[in-house]
């Protein structure tokens, strides 16, 4: 426990020690040190900022469906609207057409019973002077009875 | 203390007549207890200030070039990304040594050199301190052998040298007048040493500088004071518990006894010095900046 010399060595290896690490090791470490906390606060602002943008991009999205199926139920309403409406037509058409055969049908069924009717006269007509001739065992002119077997036919 | 060191030389002859028989307790814990210094003998007077101590100096610059060289290996790789273990334990450092910095002086100029000067004082006083932790006649037998001189002296731990201590306490007194001048001014300062702490009145005036005296002086001597006589009163511990082992083969029956109280007290000691080393270092550490802090203040 004596005193010596030893004691400003000391005291100057002190000094030197401390410029030492004050001009080498201190601002790089202080440096990096701040650096890395603005690093950090950078990234928990970027990390904040991605998660509002999160649940704005997720309220967009719940909105866009929803409009999305607003406009589909939309969609649907008048593609059934216009389904029933083709339906309808169609039916319409249908029946039209179906009426329009009948009548053609009915037209031609006229048509043909007319034709029938006419055959019918016809054979009526020589059925008669067959019947006639038989009744009068005798043979008619057919031609000068013409006006007689004319009148006859249009009667029937 | 003078006493002392004159039973140390008149033990060191008297160990060299009684070598055969080895040195006796006393002589061992003496011997150890001397330092290597310039002359190659014990200082006699208590205040001598022709004589240096080789192996105090030796090994605080050791130790300082070891710090200097701990802190560049992480200053080098510094950046801002991800940091490694050993990076990462030096930031830990720099960032518990700034934040006490920025706590207790308030002037961003002054940190600049203060901060790094308060984490090389911490770094390096707890490296000299840490000296205690290797068995004390590892380093002292092996100087003797290289050095040839089965008597040579050696002593490890610098800061169980008063000189080592105060010579840093020393250096923080420079600091806190430096910063007293720079902040306040020549005169403001000059001022404040008559003025305070009891008042500006021509009556005061010598009371008040003779107690601005005495602050100083007592907080430089106790700072250097009280690291000194934590790691010194470490050191004699750790002897005399090598004294208790060493005294193992010689006593019989209370031979093993021994040797178990040495592992033992030897165990625990370590254990709970390795508190004391980085206490005394954080407290060495703290006071330079409370004084340096105190030096930013005016009264």
């Amino acid at each position: 426990m004596n005193l010596n010399a030893t004691l400003f060595a000391q005291l100057i290896v002190f000094f030197i020690l401390a410029w030492v690490t004050m001009q080498f090791v201190w601002p790089p470490i202080v440096k990096a040190l701040d650096e890395r906390a603005q690093k950090i606060a950078d990234g928990l602002a970027a990390a904040d900022k991605a998660k509002t943008d999160l649940a704005h991009a997720e309220k967009k999205a719940v909105d866009e469906l929803k409009k999305a199926r607003e406009s589909a139920a939309e969609l649907r309403v008048g593609a059934e609207k216009q389904g029933t409406q083709i339906v309808e037509e169609a039916r319409a058409e249908a029946a039209r057409i179906v009426a329009a055969a009948r009548e053609a049908a009915e037209a031609e069924a006229g048509v043909a019973a007319q034709r029938a009717r006419e055959a019918l006269r016809e054979q009526v007509a020589t059925l008669a002077v067959a019947g006639a001739e038989k009744i009068l065992r005798k043979e008619i002119n057919a031609q000068a009875h013409a006006d007689l077997l004319a009148q006859l036919k249009s009667e029937l | 203390m003078s006493n002392v060191t004159e039973a140390a030389a008149n033990a060191a002859e008297h160990a060299g007549a009684a070598a055969a028989h080895g040195p006796s307790a006393g002589e061992y814990i003496v011997h150890h207890l001397t330092h290597f210094n310039s002359t190659g003998h014990p200082q006699a007077s208590i205040i001598d200030f022709s004589i240096i101590n080789v192996d105090t100096l030796f090994w605080s610059i050791a130790t300082g070039l070891l710090t200097i060289f701990i802190l560049w290996l992480a200053a080098r790789k510094a950046t801002s990304g991800v940091p490694g273990r050993f990076q990462g334990f030096i930031e830990l450092l720099v960032e518990m040594v700034a934040d006490q910095a920025k706590g207790i002086i308030h002037s961003d100029e002054s940190r600049k050199y203060v901060a790094p000067m308060a984490l090389t004082v911490f770094v390096w006083v707890f490296l000299m301190n840490a000296m205690d932790f290797l068995p004390v006649d590892v380093l002292p037998a092996l100087w003797q052998n290289i050095s040839g001189d089965h008597h040579a002296y050696m002593r490890v731990v610098p800061t169980a040298d008063l000189n080592a201590t105060l010579g840093m306490s020393a250096g923080v007194l420079l600091l806190c007048l430096y910063y007293n001048i720079k902040i306040k001014g020549a005169g403001g300062w000059i001022h404040e040493l008559f003025t305070a702490p009891f008042g500006s009145h021509p009556v005061l005036y010598p009371v008040n500088f003779a107690m601005q005296l005495i602050e100083f002086a007592a907080k430089t001597i106790s700072h250097g004071m009280r690291l000194f006589g934590n790691m010194y009163a470490g050191e004699l511990v750790f002897m005399l518990i090598a004294l208790m082992g060493a005294a193992w083969g010689a006593s019989g029956a209370s031979g093993p006894m021994l040797f178990l109280g040495h592992v033992l007290a030897g165990s625990v000691w370590a254990i709970f010095h390795i508190l004391i080393v980085v206490l005394q270092a954080f407290i060495f550490m703290m006071l330079a900046l409370v004084y340096i802090g105190q030096a930013h203040e005016g009264h």
